[in-house]
């Protein structure tokens, strides 16, 4: 009936999920105590923004969560009608499991989809010290190099890329013609010889891509 | 021992009195008027008082939150995130101006970017699609003082919550029974009559009082639901020999249509209370009941309803073309087996006010008996009816142009959302038909471009 908005979350995972993903307010306030919600106070009001945002993707990831046990597997993302006729469905959604694993809590989520958060949230907030934030450029790059990276050898491969332009096309174009584009391609990117891009070749290809804005989700509150 | 005899007796008796002044004022509030189809406007006080009340527990929850410098949470159903609205090529195009470092007449088969699209897109959806959030009860912007809507309205003041308790004794303690006895009597008074008319040789006198049979035992059944409903546009109820179209929410819709009109019903063949129902009803009144799994009985429902509408004085037939219960934020696709017979359309749009009670009925969620339950410990519903102008299909357009078109002018006139999604989404997974609709748009960008250059 509807999602529930309450989380479940326990305060070990909001720290890390906070340290992660960028966004440092605290959640449900109820949930969280006081005390927490203390410490989410003193930060800037750009923050609170988050707080609502992920309020709302928690009650997505609880209304996708059929079994209703915290974790959402392959078929809960395929049961998505506009997700599953995405040619490249079935990639993004092994983008959210980590290796070897079938279910992904509310922290990997977040995680995979913090990819996503646009760029200029992270002005506000710079930290010269701490590790790269998840949504910056190169992390969304490296994204979309892993949706190629089949085997996850950091190498896209002509094998890989052939598969992948598979998915995209269908049945709609030719082994010889898929196969002398995926040539093309390489031949295009590669520069160290090895017949297969490497992320830094990855990186220089797209290099005019306006990567920011293509890669970018933003939410309307 | 002794002492408890002759208070046992006060008790049953002033039990038996006030059942009976209960049932007194029964008839003649609510039986009596349903009979002639007059009503006192009780409901009306009853509705005007909860508004106030629902306008003083936001304010007060508003208060509440900002005092204690909380964000009310507030669900938004318009989506929470902003969709970019570029289709496919568009955005192909683009990139290819812009991303391209070759001379700009060169256009290239493929680009390694173009993935950039596919996986915004699914991002996109994972975090907010238009069809799962169909098949659930829609979320309220303010709380309407039911324990069962509260998702985040947690205890704010003393007040609020008394109110809520008084909310739920008089819900449960004096609606739920008054509401019990209103559709026993109604169900039982329907099943009965409804035989009893069937046992009469058929013709004339048969209909008139099946009819009126039906038409008493909806009306009282609507006051078992503190229902109230504003009907528009009646001048344009459905006639006889056509068949009116109307999007479904809950099995009270077929309640709401039927207490206005007389329809002969189109429907899934159900088990237990309801079935006792139908196959009642089926005795004085030539309803059409089949299995949702069985194809024989698909062309035998087409074969059916194609005699039914061909005989101009045969009354008019009442059909959901959803074929499920959707949540009335949406009017999803319309199977265009009603709409290949060829007769007039009567459009109806019905729209529940979600701030009372939610009405939608999640069958993969509850049965029938705990969601009647929950309708009848719940506010008042209410709700909206508007009878849209008949269409009829024109010369140029297929059975399924039609449906879009009829299901545009419903959702139009809702306000709802229109959709072209197949409601039996809720059950079954997509067909693969869509994925191959992408990709061959995809290949055509890709291989289309390479024709080009081998031309020029």
């Amino acid at each position: 009936m509807g999602s529930r908005a309450s989380t479940l979350l326990r305060d070990e995972e909001l720290e890390e999920i906070k340290k992660e993903t960028g966004s440092a307010s605290g959640f449900l306030l109820h949930e969280l105590g006081e005390d927490n919600y203390q410490n989410s106070l003193s930060h800037p009001s750009t923050r609170e923004v988050s707080h609502s945002q992920i309020t709302r993707l928690y009650s997505r990831f609880t209304s996708l969560d059929k079994g209703e046990n915290g974790t959402l597997s392959r078929e809960d993302f395929q049961r998505i009608p506009e997700l599953a006729i995405n040619p490249l469905g079935d990639r993004i959604i092994n983008a959210f499991f980590p290796e070897g694993e079938d279910q992904v809590n509310f922290r990997g989520f977040m995680r995979t989809l913090a990819h996503f958060r646009p760029i200029e949230d992270n002005e506000k907030s710079k930290d010269v010290n701490g590790p790269e934030p998840l949504n910056s450029r190169s992390n969304k790059l490296h994204f979309a190099f892993r949706l190629y990276d089949l085997d996850k050898d950091d190498k896209i491969s002509r094998d890989e890329l052939l598969q992948v332009l598979r998915m995209m096309v269908g049945v709609n174009i030719s082994d010889e013609q898929l196969g002398s584009i995926a040539d093309r391609t390489i031949q295009e990117a590669d520069q160290d010889g090895d017949s297969a891009i490497s992320f830094t070749e990855f990186v220089k290809v797209l290099e005019k891509v306006d990567v920011e804005q293509k890669m970018s989700i933003r939410f309307l509150h | 021992m002794f002492l408890l005899l002759p208070s046992a007796n006060l008790i049953v008796s002033l039990l038996g009195i006030s059942l009976t002044v209960l049932f007194t004022l029964l008839l003649v509030f609510i039986i009596v008027p349903a009979i002639f189809g007059v009503s006192f406007g009780i409901r009306k006080l009853y509705l005007k008082t909860l508004l106030k009340i629902f306008a003083w527990a936001t304010s007060r929850m508003e208060r509440g939150a900002k005092e204690n410098h909380h964000q009310l949470y507030k669900p938004y159903t318009n989506g929470i995130i902003a969709k970019d609205p570029t289709s496919l090529e568009e955005e192909i195009k683009e990139s290819r101006r812009s991303g391209s470092s070759k001379a700009l007449d060169n256009t290239p088969e493929f680009e390694l970017s173009d993935i950039f699209y596919f996986c915004r897109k699914g991002m996109e959806t994972i975090m907010d699609d238009e069809v799962t959030k169909r098949f659930s009860a829609e979320e309220l912007e303010s709380w309407n003082l039911l324990s069962r809507t509260n998702y985040t309205f947690h205890y704010i003041s003393l007040r609020l919550t008394v109110l809520w308790g008084l909310g739920v004794l008089i819900r449960y303690c004096f609606l739920l029974p008054l509401r019990i006895a209103l559709a026993f009597t109604g169900i039982s008074l329907l099943v009965v009559r409804t035989t009893m008319v069937g046992s009469l040789p058929n013709g004339r006198f048969k209909e008139f009082l099946s009819k009126h049979v039906h038409l008493m035992c909806y009306r009282i059944c609507v006051r078992a639901l503190t229902a109230i409903i504003t009907y528009h546009d009646r001048k344009n109820r459905p006639r006889d020999g056509g068949i009116c179209v109307a999007n479904h929410t809950s099995p009270i819709d077929v309640i709401i249509l039927a207490s206005d009109g007389y329809y002969a019903m189109v429907g899934q063949v159900h088990g237990g209370l309801m079935g006792v129902i139908q196959r009642a009803m089926v005795k004085a009144c030539p309803h059409v009941w089949f299995e949702r799994s069985g194809v024989k009985d698909r062309h035998l429902v087409a074969r059916r309803l194609t005699e039914h509408v061909q005989d101009k004085s045969k009354l008019p037939i009442l059909i959901f073309p959803e074929g499920t219960c959707i949540n009335n934020t949406s009017v999803m696709m319309f199977k265009k087996g009603s709409f290949e017979i060829g007769a007039t359309v009567y459009p109806v749009a019905i729209k529940y006010d979600p701030q009372f009670g939610d009405a939608f009925y999640n069958s993969s969620k509850y049965g029938m008996m705990p969601y009647l339950l929950r309708m009848m410990t719940s506010g008042p519903i209410v709700c909206s009816v508007w009878y849209l102008p008949p269409m009829t299909r024109q010369a140029e357009e297929d059975a399924v142009q039609f449906a879009n078109r009829v299901k545009s002018a419903i959702a139009r006139q809702g306000g709802l959302v229109d959709l072209l999604w197949d409601g039996g989404l809720k059950r079954e997974k997509v067909k693969d038909t869509f994925k191959e609709e992408q990709q061959k748009l995809y290949s055509k960008m890709i291989v289309g471009n390479h024709e080009d250059r081998s031309r020029s």
